[in-house]
């Protein structure tokens, strides 16, 4: 149909412009690299690079977008293959030294918010493919300021003490004593999917924490869980295909994906093959449990669970149900759900005052959302609601302060997501 | 200066049920379709949140979520011998707004016509002889049977995922549904809701007078479900809140909880919303539709060109479109010629309140279409003979609501104010009960729809005037039903009752229903019909008008499931028109 | 694939085809935070009574609905300062309403509203009317001066239409003071009425409470829960 006709004509316009740019290197960008280009292209989709290196209301790749660290903002590439403000003068050899190294031509060095640590397990043949990927998509004009950390972080030559004490390079080696299926998920997860950038806490120099590798971390005042396999706060109570459901349909029968998982799967895992899924299902059930013990619950009696209660009757009730049981693909089930009993309880603050609206995907398209109520509880009510929720039906996690969520408040209110 | 659009190929004015569907189902497979929708884009976490949303002032009192009559109204008279005058605020029907339209602010009541009511006529005469038709009738058998329509029924019950018992399933009478509705071809998506105290004892009572009281078919979910275009949704939650309001937990059936979500997601669909259409455009020679004219919320005037027009702008104004747009002969009843705006009709309610002792109702406990209803006096499955009325209504035991502005009866005599108001307010708002009729209204030359000579709409278009009255046909009708009702209600052991009749001349004042018929009817003849058996214009044929105003006349039950039913069944129609595009039916 | 298609974000879409609609595509719309509440009214003053008419409404209201045994009347649950409130808003101005001429001065009951007047103009031109009433038909006094007696009296003939009041119809008035004190005693308490939820109490509903599934299950049976309004209930703890 017509719009097929016009991206592949875009397509081939690509390749035509290209040629002048590309004529000493052999294998690139021509019409008979489909095969190579569709191969990157679901690479690309497993690393998700668009989500990150696409501007809000921008052109996909073209960059942009202001990635919020602990040091400043740091704006994300263009990687369209524009001369002047894109990648349209990096060879593959160059594309594989940033991926691997984290190093443009040249030696300057970037920084680990591109998750390089882990883009460094990828092999150099993926790599070649989601560079003849990237160079088939239209050459969009996007100066980006790579420049924008303060003093000191703004000295990139700084990067070199942090990598020798935090990074290793290196493209992953199979574990013989594992199952092909799970080298495969371990490749997956420990490259492209770059999961423990945000699931791992990181030091106060912005490394992952190789040691809570997985444990859970907060990233954007969100929550990203515990997805080892522990039982208490992790994966240890899903099976494998409730792990695929959830990255493939945005849910599991009990739970939806919200804040930016909910991206992840929308842009990324939703659109990975099957086989891939259950690879990273089995590595992330298969490698072993971490996390801290639960705590004792608190006492239905005690006046934040008193006040809970009530909030919770009068206005959570009507979805969650009164025994926290949810309602299978709509409504997230409360009570045994690992989500809501995490150390953290960021996610749960958050989406009690601003809302939030589940995944979408093909297979699931209703996308509910959670409404916002910031409007319509303080933050003591927060508090006790969110208290009663971690701590009742068998539940057990620490208690919200009055603080914590007035924290948060002035972090979402009126902050675009 | 009016800009004109680049071309698409459907475009659908008005995104409530009928457009949301049609838009879903053409956009699939690959259709350019836009929907341009005069009011808001509406969602359910922002728009029927759940701390904003059970607001009886705002939305049962103060009609946040319809149609202002500022932006749109219509005259209405009674007869054609008055003038009309502007209803100023809604009253007697509560017209929607905004994505979703009807569907949001609905009940959720979903019913299937009978298979006499789509040939009353020809069913009338012949068991009756033609003496029994009432005078200055328009009645007109439908171009359709229930046969029909049947698989269509089906269809979008199942995407509403309506919660009932089946009656007949494929000729076999089944226990506990109506055993009155045509054969269907299996059972309903969902089970029954569970039912509060009054239906207990109203099924109680009128089996025991021998009637054949079932759970009526409710689009409040009995549980959760996820419907075939992926949507799922939330079971009821008796909250009470219902007819006109948005629901916010995703448990009443709408656009937004069984369309929107796989609509939207349809690469070649666009929602252009806050843009009100104010003409189909026609060719020189009138024969084809060019696209429609909106104006958007900026007051500037747009060209929307379009190879297919669908008119889903809710019955009445898709009447007023037609009019507007000079499709088809406007009707007058002076020389009863013409179509459009002919065969206007309505919905009868009568019956009979109950004053109970020692009864906790807890009205508050409802659903839109939480009930127990009984088609035994409904269409023709009693003997009308002895009667000399020609319709039937369906008669229930339900409870919507028991918000408090508006509900806190009190026994008849009791004044309006003072403590002693207040001491019986206390004391009945636990203990009283209606048993309803919903009656059918029949067409007549002198209930119809034209343009008004005198009073405009902001952008100086004529409003739409209505001449409307119950005839005495109707009210024989509703008053026997009353009096079936109040049998009942005594059965059920009230103490003292109160029968409801319908007296005087229709008025616009008391709420009664938003069940608006006719004005665009589909017909067998050109003559007496706007559009043909597939819901064409016979004037226009790229151009198919969805919604009530297609029906002849109006049956004993709720528009919606019919609706429904036509807008898949047109849909076919469409699929086919564009394969060759012609009319479907020769006139 | 289309790069317009890639387009699809969390924001809403604005096209160069419709600069003044919303145009929805590809994603449901979402924003963080996006609700639309009321603005709770805060009681103390009046932004539209005079002093004099809000003591004229709190006076009557008082006998509409009195303060008795059975708990508060309509003046002690803030009645009046509803009402006073709602005169502000669109309601005072029907501004949702069809207010193009020409007005009929003798329609058919069944045409219902078809007064120019707007619930402001019909409070300040009726109490008016009242007061003046008064004062003629009993030596002097206004109507907060009356016997409570006097008061019913007075109001019972308004109600028929009995009170021929100058240059204004006491069974408009009337009707309008019932009507938006029916409104104010029973609204949520959001709206400066319905104090303490005693309308609500009054007849045992619930309120915004919700969830109702349990009620179903248990026919027949008294609630027992209090309720709750759109700002909570005392057990939400103090706001």
């Amino acid at each position: 149909m017509s719009h097929q006709r016009t991206s592949w004509t875009a397509r081939v316009a690509c390749a035509v412009t290209l040629l002048p740019l590309i004529a000493g290197s052999a294998a690139l960008a021509e019409s008979d690299n489909y095969v190579e280009i569709a191969r990157g292209k679901a690479l690309a989709t497993a690393g998700d690079c668009v989500a990150c290196h696409t501007a809000k209301g921008g052109a996909p790749f073209a960059g942009g977008l202001a990635l919020q660290t602990p040091f400043g903002a740091i704006m994300t590439a263009n990687l369209t293959p524009d001369n002047a403000t894109g990648i349209g003068s990096w060879s593959a050899d160059d594309f594989a030294r940033a991926m691997h190294e984290g190093r443009r031509p040249g030696g300057t060095y970037l920084y680990p918010a591109f998750p390089y640590p882990y883009y460094t397990k990828v092999t150099r043949d993926d790599l070649d493919a989601i560079y003849a990927y990237l160079r088939s998509l239209p050459p969009v004009t996007n100066a980006v300021n790579r420049n924008t950390l303060p003093f000191p972080f703004n000295m990139r030559p700084m990067m070199s003490g942090w990598n020798a004490l935090y990074f290793t390079s290196g493209t992953f080696t199979p574990d013989p004593s594992r199952s092909e299926e799970f080298n495969r998920g371990a490749y997956l997860v420990e490259g492209l999917g770059h999961c423990g950038a945000c699931h791992t806490p990181f030091n106060s120099f912005g490394a992952n924490k190789a040691d809570k590798y997985l444990q859970g971390n907060q990233i954007d005042y969100w929550a990203a869980p515990n997805i080892t396999n522990d039982t208490q706060s992790g994966l240890g109570k899903w099976s494998v295909e409730d792990i695929v459901q959830y990255l493939k349909s945005g849910q599991t029968g009990t739970t939806l994906a919200n804040g930016p998982m909910k991206d992840v799967i929308e842009n990324s895992t939703s659109k990975m093959p099957d086989a891939d899924l259950k690879a990273i299902a089995v590595y992330l059930k298969e490698r072993g449990a971490a996390g801290s013990p639960a705590p004792a619950p608190l006492a239905a009696g005690d006046a934040r669970m008193k006040t809970g209660e009530a909030i919770f009757v009068d206005t959570c009730s009507a979805c969650h149900t009164r025994e926290g049981a949810g309602i299978e693909h709509i409504f997230p089930k409360l009570a045994g759900n690992v989500i809501t009993t995490q150390n953290d309880p960021a996610s749960l603050i958050r989406i009690v005052i601003a809302g939030g609206r589940a995944a979408a995907t093909e297979a699931r398209p209703t996308a509910p959302a959670m409404p916002s109520l910031g409007y319509r509880l303080n933050d003591d009510q927060i508090a006790a609601v969110v208290t009663y929720v971690r701590n009742s039906w068998g539940n057990a996690a620490s208690p919200v302060s009055a603080e914590a969520v007035k924290t948060l408040r002035n972090k979402v209110t009126g902050a675009a997501d | 200066m009016t800009r004109r659009l680049p071309r698409k190929d459907v475009a659908i004015i008005g995104l409530g049920w009928t457009g949301s569907i049609l838009a879903y189902e053409l956009a699939r497979t690959g259709l350019e379709v836009v929907a341009i929708e005069r009011g808001p884009w509406r969602d359910t976490a922002a728009d029927f949140n759940i701390g904003t949303a059970p607001d009886e002032l705002r939305y049962a009192v103060r009609h946040d979520v319809f149609l202002r009559p500022r932006q749109e109204t219509l005259t209405m008279r009674n007869n054609p011998s008055q003038s009309a005058l502007p209803i100023r605020k809604w009253g007697s029907f509560l017209p929607g707004n905004g994505v979703g339209g009807a569907g949001v602010h609905w009940n959720g009541q979903t019913w299937r016509f009978l298979p006499n009511d789509f040939r009353i006529r020809s069913h009338m005469i012949e068991r009756y002889g033609a003496g029994i038709m009432p005078e200055g009738n328009h009645i007109q058998d439908w171009p359709v049977s229930y046969e029909e329509l049947e698989p269509h029924y089906d269809k979008f019950e199942r995407v509403l995922g309506i919660s009932g018992k089946a009656g007949n399933i494929k000729g076999q009478i089944q226990q506990g549904g109506n055993p009155f509705e045509g054969a269907r071809g299996r059972e309903y998506p969902t089970p029954p809701m569970n039912q509060g105290y009054p239906q207990a004892l109203f099924t109680k009572a009128a089996a025991g007078l021998g009637l054949h009281p079932f759970p009526r078919p409710s689009a409040n979910l009995s549980v959760g479900y996820t419907n075939p275009y992926g949507c799922t949704m939330a079971p009821c939650t008796y909250c009470g809140f219902c007819e006109r309001f948005g629901c916010a937990n995703y448990s009443k059936a709408s656009p937004q909880t069984c369309v929107l979500p796989a609509l939207v997601r349809e690469p070649t669909f666009e929602a252009r919303t806050e843009c009100e259409v104010t003409k189909v455009n026609l060719s020189r020679d009138g024969k084809m539709a060019t696209g429609v004219t909106y104006v958007d919320a900026s007051g500037e005037e747009w060209e929307q060109p379009a190879d297919l027009v669908l008119v889903c702008a809710y019955g009445l104004f898709n009447v007023r479109l037609l009019l507007l747009s000079g499709i088809g002969k406007p009707y007058d009843p002076a020389s009863d010629q013409g179509v459009v705006g002919r065969n206007y009709a309505y919905q009868t309610g009568s019956g009979s309140t109950g004053y109970f002792e020692d009864a906790k109702f807890n009205p508050f406990a409802a659903a839109g279409s939480l009930g127990v209803a009984l088609d035994d006096y409904n269409s023709d499955n009693f003997d009308h003979g002895p009667h000399g009325f020609v319709g039937g209504a369906s008669i229930t035991s339900a409870h919507t609501n028991g918000r408090p502005i508006l509900y806190h009866p009190t026994p008849r005599g009791t004044p309006n104010w003072g403590s002693a108001w207040k001491k019986a307010v206390r004391e009945t708002y636990q203990r009283v009960h209606n048993v309803s009729a919903q009656g059918s209204v029949m067409s007549y030359r002198n209930n119809y729809l034209d343009l008004d000579p005198t009073y405009k709409d902001p952008l100086g278009r004529p409003l739409m005037r209505m001449t409307f009255d119950y005839q005495d046909n109707e009210r024989k009708m509703a008053n026997w039903m009353a009096d079936r009702c109040d049998e009942i209600a005594k059965a059920m052991g009230a103490k003292t009752t109160q029968v409801n009749r319908l007296t005087g001349p229709w008025s616009v004042v008391p709420y009664q229903t938003t069940h608006n018929t006719g004005g665009a009817i589909m017909g067998s003849d050109p003559k007496t019909s706007v559009l043909n058996r597939y819901l064409q214009s016979w004037d226009v044929s790229n151009v198919f008008v969805m919604g009530a105003s297609a029906f002849p006349q109006n049956a004993g039950y709720n528009p919606t499931g019919t609706v429904g039913a036509l807008t898949y069944w047109g849909l076919d129609a469409i699929f086919k028109y564009m394969k060759s595009p012609a009319p479907l039916v020769q006139s | 694939m289309t790069r317009r298609s890639l387009l699809a974000s969390a924001a809403l879409l604005l096209t160069a085809t419709g600069a003044g609609a919303r145009v929805v595509t590809k994603v449901l719309p979402w924003r963080p935070n996006e609700a639309y509440p009321v603005t709770p009214v805060l009681p103390g003053g009046y932004l539209y009574f005079t002093a004099q008419e809000a003591a004229i409404v709190d006076a009557f209201v008082d006998r509409l609905i009195p303060t008795d045994d059975l708990g508060a009347g309509a003046k002690d649950a803030g009645v009046t300062t509803f009402i006073d409130r709602q005169l502000t808003g669109p309601y005072g101005g029907h501004d949702w309403l069809y207010m193009q001429g020409p007005f009929a001065s003798n329609p058919l009951p069944s045409q219902g509203l078809q007064s120019p007047l707007t619930p402001r103009q019909q409070y300040r031109q009726g109490l008016k009317a009242l007061d003046e009433y008064c004062a003629k038909t009993f030596s002097g006094r206004g109507f907060v001066q009356l016997k409570a007696e006097e008061q019913d009296k007075l109001i019972a003939e308004m109600e028929k239409g009995d009170a021929k009041f100058e240059g204004f119809s006491s069974r408009m008035l009337f009707s309008a003071i019932h009507g938006n004190t029916m409104e104010g005693y029973f609204a949520d308490p959001i709206y400066g009425g319905n104090r303490d939820m005693v309308g609500w109490k009054l007849v045992g509903f619930p309120g915004t409470r919700y969830d109702f599934r349990d009620v179903i299950e248990k026919p027949n049976q008294a609630y027992m829960l209090p309720p709750v309004g759109m700002q909570g209930r005392p057990a939400w703890g103090e706001r």
